[in-house]
């Protein structure tokens, strides 16, 4: 009967392994968040956040020319129009710019939104400082307002040479979860539907 | 151990729910795959037949994505993994001297939570909204917002995830206490060696995919935002923990093809298995490998130059162990005196068309090459060249090699070769055009496609029909070998090693109850 012992061991062992693989599933989650933020990845926006007075103390790169654009896009959830009111524009590096962004609320109630910004390439991002953002706190729209939100922004004069296009795009989230339901943020999905919402994975791949 | 009880098990139906016996279980498993491939084949040809021409036919786009995801699920969870632990379940015992599995009632409850898994995740089609058209992969924030469907699967994958796990614990502790004195671990056949190190992996890839669909299942319920970028989560984060799961995974799928190669192969050259220890070895640094090249499958993520670098040279690193295996196989029937019955057909065929794949997979493993072949039908002529070619292949090799031991008879060899020719013409002719459509640029998971790439779909679709229905002899000579045929022997094929040819054919209930002295 030995055997049956030495079986129960590896039984528990191996449970054992089995469950602490189940909680490493869940240890990649904030060992994901530690790599982006080494690499530098992830879009932070408060890391990205400058103030005005330190943007004075850079010198403006004339000799650089730098294309950026702006895009942006609602997920389903939240019935808002969004989009940039200036589509691109050329600057040299340690230029601070401002853009608008458009946004109105299309539903018959008050509805708060939250942006989050995307760059691309993703080695740019932590080279496009943000003085000021829309994205850095919650909007609230009154039902049919439309509003200018403004991204007051430079590029690092450090940016890698290789790079002369950036693209910064942000996607626009329903805050509130029962408000996301009820305009179909996770309703159950038709086929027209399960086409709208697989081109936003693409986008969100790309971003 | 052994208490005779050879008399009094149940019969009927209950015999099959209450049985412990590794060979019933192995025939259960046996059976569910192949239902499971019955299933999943027959959405393979809707994807086919809408594939045809331009245009939509068929089905509705929704549908067809339903399609190609319950396809894929149902095909690498449902028919290449309890296939695989099905043999394992009958041959394991009997190559290295056991009287059965080391834990034979957790046995009967891993083979059992089975069919409600897969009765699930094909019940998910009747749910509102049909079942999740997000692709085998589950990428969340489509998967987070798609209908109750979703829902099904994920609880399946939950379940067939416990089945699995349990398979593996049963099979380690099999291998690691019940071999026969003097079986050390260094002579153990190669299929037992195979599936020792893919339990492992299983143990340590299964659980990380139940967290996945775990945190699935709390961000679309329960308020968490894992996968939300509303709420702090990271939709890339999904691919990630998917991935660490889903590149082992393949290689769960593969190595017990390995093994049977590793079986079959030597057996009809003739000759001992050329470089057993390098063998061992490269299964285990492939087994070991497979858990650093996950992100290869997310080069277009947005990764930093250095991961990329890093992922893309532990990919190609892969190919060295692999290459090992595949010269060491090519140098065992290298001036050996073969001959060519049917599991040696399957098992060459098996070899060289996962080269095939192998090689396919280099040139994917290649990031900048890689940004043109992503999400395009080069990948499924890929991966279709490594599963169907190496692991499909691979278990209607085992089967053909170990069915006159199961049945006590010989099957008919006209009817197995048919088999094999029609599957493999078959199979090329589907698959083979894919890579072409790929470097023309047609995406995967589109029910609709440009004109330009009509001729390569025809003769993919007529390819498919021709596989699919070439399985319909498969499952006749089963049944026709079951219930009769010329005897088999206790070797079965001339110069066949190892202790499952030193029982009767067919093997009696309960074999080894003493164990076998190996020398």
């Amino acid at each position: 009967m030995t055997t049956v012992s030495a079986n129960q061991r590896t039984l528990r062992k191996l449970l054992f392994v089995a469950v602490l693989m189940f909680g490493f599933g869940y240890a990649l989650v904030p060992l994901y968040d530690v790599f982006c933020q080494i690499t530098g990845i992830r879009f932070d926006t408060q890391a990205n956040q400058v103030n005005s007075t330190g943007t004075q103390s850079i010198t403006v790169d004339k000799t650089r020319w730098i294309t950026v654009e702006f895009t942006g896009n609602t997920m389903s959830g939240l019935p808002w129009e969004f989009y940039a009111l200036k589509k691109k524009l050329r600057l040299h590096p340690g230029q601070t710019m401002v853009v608008n962004y458009f946004a109105r609320n299309r539903a018959a109630e008050a509805i708060t939104g939250q942006a989050v910004p995307s760059v691309t390439p993703p080695r740019a991002s932590k080279y496009l400082k943000k003085a000021e953002c829309f994205c850095f706190t919650k909007q609230v729209l009154a039902a049919g307002e439309g509003k200018e939100m403004a991204v007051q922004f430079m590029v690092d004069p450090a940016l890698p040479k290789g790079i002369d296009t950036i693209t910064l795009s942000y996607a626009f989230f329903n805050t509130d979860r029962v408000s996301a339901n009820k305009y179909g943020g996770s309703a159950v999905s038709e086929p027209p539907k399960q086409h709208g919402s697989h081109r936003q994975v693409t986008e969100n791949t790309n971003g | 151990m052994s208490t005779d009880h050879h008399e009094d098990r149940p019969q009927g139906l209950t015999r099959w729910l209450f049985t412990t016996n590794h060979k019933d279980i192995g025939t259960l498993y046996l059976w569910f795959s192949f239902t499971m491939a019955v299933v999943g084949g027959i959405m393979s040809l809707v994807i086919r037949s809408e594939l045809w021409e331009p245009g939509l036919q068929i089905v509705e786009p929704g549908f067809f994505n339903q399609m190609t995801t319950l396809h894929g699920l149902i095909m690498v969870f449902g028919f290449v993994m309890p296939a695989f632990v099905g043999l394992a379940n009958w041959q394991l015992p009997m190559m290295i001297g056991a009287p059965d599995m080391a834990l034979p009632r957790m046995n009967n409850w891993s083979f059992w939570l089975l069919p409600p898994a897969a009765t699930l995740l094909v019940l998910s089609l009747f749910a509102p909204g049909g079942a999740p058209g997000v692709g085998w992969t589950l990428y969340a924030p489509l998967s987070t917002r798609a209908g109750m469907g979703m829902d099904f699967v994920i609880l399946s994958i939950h379940m067939l995830g416990i089945s699995s796990i349990l398979g593996s614990i049963n099979i380690i502790a099999t291998i690691l206490n019940m071999r026969a004195p003097g079986m050390i671990l260094m002579k153990m056949p190669m299929f037992v060696w195979s599936w020792l190190i893919t339990a492992f992996l299983l143990l340590a890839a299964i659980p990380v995919l139940a967290g996945a669909v775990t945190m699935l299942l709390t961000d679309r319920h329960f308020g968490t935002s894992f996968f939300d970028a509303a709420g702090g989560g990271d939709p890339v984060l999904f691919q990630h923990i998917f991935w660490f799961f889903g590149h082992p995974e393949v290689y769960i799928l593969v190595l017990p093809a390995f093994g049977v190669f590793s079986q079959i192969i030597p057996t009809f050259a003739r000759k001992p298995l050329f470089g057993y220890t390098s063998m061992v070895f490269a299964t285990a640094t492939i087994a070991f490998l497979s858990f650093i090249v996950w992100a290869h499958h997310m080069y277009t993520v947005g990764m930093p130059m250095g991961g990329e670098l890093f992922f893309m040279y532990a990919t190609m690193l892969i190919a060295v162990p692999t290459g090992v295996k595949v010269f060491n196989w090519v140098s065992t029937m290298w001036q050996g005196s073969m001959t060519f019955e049917t599991p040696m057909l399957w098992a060459i065929g098996g070899v060289f068309t996962f080269t095939m794949g192998g090689i396919t997979g280099l040139m994917l493993s290649v990031t900048p090459a890689d940004f043109q072949y992503h999400d395009t039908y080069f990948v499924v002529a890929h991966f279709h060249y490594t599963i169907i070619g190496g692991s499909v292949l691979a278990i209607f090799a085992a089967v053909y090699y170990w069915l006159p031991k199961w049945t006590g008879h010989m099957f008919s060899e006209p009817l197995g070769k048919t088999h094999f020719w029609l599957t493999l013409i078959g199979f090329n002719l589907t698959f083979f055009p894919q890579h072409f459509l790929g470097l023309a640029g047609m995406p995967r998971r589109i029910p609709d496609y440009a004109l330009q790439f009509t001729g390569f779909n025809e003769v993919s679709t007529v390819g498919s029909f021709i596989t699919i229905v070439a399985q319909l002899i498969f499952f006749y000579l089963v049944f026709k070998c079951i219930r009769g045929g010329k005897k088999a022997t206790d070797q079965v094929w001339e110069d066949a090693e190892g202790l499952e040819w030193a029982v009767p054919s067919p093997a009696p209930y309960h074999t080894f109850a003493t164990p076998p002295q190996v020398k």
